[in-house]
């Protein structure tokens, strides 16, 4: 189903009524409650935030089949958008997965002892996958693009490297989703397990569209980048 | 390791289609086209097939309900059905699956994937969502950290079916990784913690 993409003469609170759960991207977008009637691009201005990637963002997180443009793409602030790849990196790592590690633990102080220090080792597992996984590419991808940004790619990297290798980080937390949904027996905590596995639902949402982003519109950016520098 | 295949059909033009659609994945590979029974049967000691994707016409009508005599030496081998044209469902109904002239490349090849597991499984409704005691066994030891090198060897089974059974798993259990697999053991005592390093 297609839903109407956003447009910056729209309320902020008019985009929360059509889809609150755009509620959890704005603390990366740097944006807090309180905001009153304002619209989307009157809040843009007095924030700094170019409201084209304000859009482009909520928009591909609320509309399923929605995918910037290759204009779009191009006239996009992409230091802004490696600011809030960075933030939602820290929101993630900061906020989601201890919120769901504490969860789990709680979950698991009602098991017997083996099983809850699989379910803690696998979760810790998992935890320092998507921590190496953010750390490439704050360390290589971000700076790299930053320099080709700047005008002067450093030698040696391609973002073609970065496209062939952005694994997804997703099975584990798949398999997550089905062992609490299916094989975490007991009555205990019943309703605690029902909010962690929708938590890990929503997380798993958030991430793909994240990924979403990094590659169909972060990496098509760098690469026209490039391309327009291999032909001088 | 790819899965050998053998399409047994007298059209040229719907064998070499076929194969084409067939050998897009890489899983596949059609290893002869054969234009009917007869010249199977020539062929058959150097063939050894994991699938065989025949057009049930091209067996006499007396026989074609017959296809476990025909078939007899080939225990591994799984039948699929090419139909395109009336085959009395009796005939059918024998076959692992059936692919019909009007699938696409992906539905062919999924069907193909079923038929393999259909080979391997018990038509026993309850054992297809179950895991059956070898999957159980292969699941364990994955869990201790085995290759499917370790598995096929300790088992006795080739590794091209101890792929079988971890697809069988994932498919059953929804459980990708080794480690989700590990929890998975550990929770339905399958194995204790004390056995995983």
């Amino acid at each position: 189903m297609n839903a109407p993409l956003f447009t910056d003469e729209m309320k902020l609170a008019d985009i929360i009524h059509l889809n609150y759960r755009l509620l959890l991207l704005f603390p990366r977008l740097g944006m807090n409650l309180g905001f009153g009637d304002k619209t989307v691009k009157e809040w843009c201005e007095s924030s700094a935030v170019s409201h084209q990637l304000f859009l482009m963002i909520c928009n591909v997180y609320n509309c399923e089949q929605y995918l910037p443009g290759e204009q779009e793409i191009e006239e996009i602030d992409v230091n802004q958008l490696i600011d809030y790849l960075q933030r939602s990196h820290v929101y993630y790592l900061q906020n989601r997965l201890p919120a769901i590690e504490q969860r789990l633990q709680d979950i698991g102080e009602t098991c017997p002892e083996g099983h809850r220090q699989i379910l803690k080792r696998f979760f810790e597992g998992y935890k320092n996958e998507v921590i190496s996984h953010f750390d490439y590419e704050e360390k290589t991808v971000f700076p790299y693009i930053m320099t080709v940004t700047k005008g002067c790619p450093s030698g040696n990297y391609k973002i073609e490297v970065f496209k062939e290798n952005h694994s997804n980080i997703d099975d584990k937390l798949n398999d997550l989703k089905n062992i609490v949904m299916k094989y975490l027996q007991g009555s205990a905590r019943g309703e605690e397990k029902i909010n962690v596995l929708f938590d890990i639902f929503s997380l798993e949402e958030d991430l793909s569209k994240h990924a979403l982003i990094e590659d169909k519109i972060l990496i098509p950016f760098v690469l026209k980048l490039e391309k327009s520098y291999d032909k001088k | 390791m790819r899965l050998k295949i053998v399409i047994v059909e007298p059209s040229i033009i719907i064998s070499t289609g076929l194969k084409r659609l067939i050998e897009m994945k890489k899983d596949f590979e059609v290893i002869a086209l054969i234009a009917d029974y007869y010249h199977y049967l020539e062929k058959i000691h150097y063939l050894d097939p994991d699938i065989i994707i025949m057009n049930p016409a091209v067996v006499e009508m007396k026989k074609r309900q017959h296809l476990e005599e025909l078939f007899s030496e080939l225990k591994n081998t799984a039948f699929v059905a090419l139909i395109y044209q009336y085959i009395e469902p009796e005939v059918v109904k024998q076959y692992h699956a059936m692919i019909d002239i009007s699938d696409d490349g992906e539905r062919i090849t999924r069907k193909l994937s079923q038929a393999i597991n259909a080979l391997n499984t018990p038509v026993d409704l309850a054992e297809k969502n179950e895991l059956s005691e070898r999957e159980k066994e292969v699941l364990v030891a994955l869990a201790k950290g085995k290759i499917n090198k370790e598995i096929a060897e300790m088992y006795h089974i080739s590794i091209h079916t101890v792929i079988t059974h971890r697809k069988n798993i994932i498919r059953k259990t929804g459980i990708k990784s080794i480690s989700g697999l590990t929890v998975y053991a550990i929770l339905n005592n399958l194995i204790s913690i004390n056995d995983v390093e």
